[in-house]
């Protein structure tokens, strides 16, 4: 059993959900392109995160092993109505924005991954603690992704502009690749080679 | 109206191509693609549960979920708008549909099931199937076009898939940096075909 610290600072660098577990990758990718859509994300996120490996983890004694994935899904997907429903009624702009990715949290792979290998075996107490640190690795990857796809595909952080563009005047001609699919792909591919050459244990065999 | 099909298929296909423009089912699509026999596996249950569960979920949106679905049952029920139910039924259809066709599969073609087993659940809690669901509902497709539009968001996946478990395989005769090797390179190789991909964006069906 590790420690409440080790829970919830493991997942930020060491077991990063994106970078190692390979879980939550669509939405990292998809909802990146400004920093405001993805700090919604990672908020949505982090909030379902916590909600279901609480409530899974209160029930994991009740839940019968073999239709477990449909009582995890079932949970996950109630949670996501509601953060859905709480986004469309607070923060209407930015809901439109992400379209069909608030409903894709509920096969976010972290969500249903974190259920399984977590909340399954373990109390309440340390599977809010696991859903914190997860959520936090997850976030700092899209604030991460985020801010250079901004920065550089649009000259601006938050909306601010940071870099002018040759549009308004001023000097930056904007990377247009960054907003592109493509762009998002490279960054991670390459936030990931950075990372395993860090911690070198992290690097795959073949 | 055949054409209209067509350019539907082949809209979801490659310009719209769900793996590489928007993201979806990357989980697995990044997990299963280090060998071409498993990423076909893979792939063709995708199209499979695919084409039956996005024609599935425009049955129960348009028959029990919109604004006014109802209406078939009695006139008082003529003003109810379930939308909001929307993400839990189409989940629950998944995941029943994957079971059945699982079982169905189990009992019919074993053969085809022994090689597509163990991809069929991991399905359920694919990206690619969902969002394929929500995107026919965000488009209004009707029953026809949905048929269509689910084939060939399948087909375009496992297209994918395929394309970038060959392209891994050949990647092993190739000195890759230390840090970049397996995932990292994926990522990169994934940007390299979506860039490819994108050449199809142009194009007007």
């Amino acid at each position: 059993m590790a420690s409440a610290r080790e829970t919830l600072l493991d997942p930020l660098v060491n077991n990063n959900p994106i970078a190692l577990q390979v879980l939550g990758i669509c939405s990292a990718l998809a909802v990146t392109t400004k920093m405001e859509v993805a700090v919604v994300m990672s908020v949505a996120v982090t909030a379902v995160l916590i909600l279901s490996n609480l409530s899974i983890s209160l029930i994991r004694n009740w839940i019968p092993s073999n239709i477990r994935i449909i009582v995890q899904l079932t949970i996950i997907a109630s949670l996501v109505i509601v953060t859905d429903q709480i986004l469309k009624a607070y923060f209407y702009d930015i809901a439109r924005q992400m379209t069909v990715f608030i409903g894709l949290i509920i096969t976010n792979c972290i969500i249903m991954g974190r259920a399984e290998a977590f909340a399954m075996q373990n109390g309440p107490g340390a599977s809010v603690v696991d859903a914190i640190g997860n959520g936090l690795g997850y976030s700092l990857i899209l604030m991460i992704v985020g801010f250079i796809r901004e920065l550089f595909g649009s000259g601006r952080v938050f909306g601010v502009p940071v870099l002018v563009t040759v549009s308004d005047g001023g000097w930056y001609v904007p990377n247009g690749l960054m907003v592109l699919s493509p762009g998002a792909f490279f960054i991670i591919g390459m936030l990931i080679w950075g990372l395993r050459t860090w911690k070198r244990d992290q690097m795959e065999a073949d | 109206m055949l054409e209209h099909y067509l350019g539907l298929f082949l809209t979801a296909a490659f310009i719209e191509n769900l793996a590489l423009a928007f993201f979806l089912g990357m989980c697995s699509f990044l997990a299963v693609s280090k060998k071409v026999d498993t990423a076909v596996g893979l792939g063709s249950a995708v199209v499979f549960v695919l084409a039956i569960t996005v024609p599935m979920n425009n049955f129960i949106y348009n028959y029990l979920l919109r604004q006014g679905a109802l209406g078939w049952i009695s006139d008082s029920l003529g003003g109810e708008n379930l939308t909001f139910l929307g993400y839990l039924a189409y989940i629950g259809t998944i995941a029943a549909m994957v079971q059945i066709v699982e079982m169905a599969l189990d009992r019919y073609f074993p053969a085809l099931h022994a090689s597509l087993g163990i991809f069929l659940p991991l399905i359920a809690v694919n990206c690619a199937i969902l969002g394929a669901s929500l995107f026919m509902v965000e488009r209004d497709y009707t029953f026809g076009e949905s048929v269509v539009y689910g084939l060939g968001a399948g087909f375009g996946w496992a297209l994918a898939i395929v394309a970038l478990a060959s392209i891994r395989e050949r990647m092993r005769y190739s000195n890759v940096p230390d840090g970049l090797r397996g995932l990292g390179m994926a990522f990169i190789l994934t940007g390299l075909l979506a860039i490819g991909f994108m050449a199809f964006g142009g194009i007007q069906l």
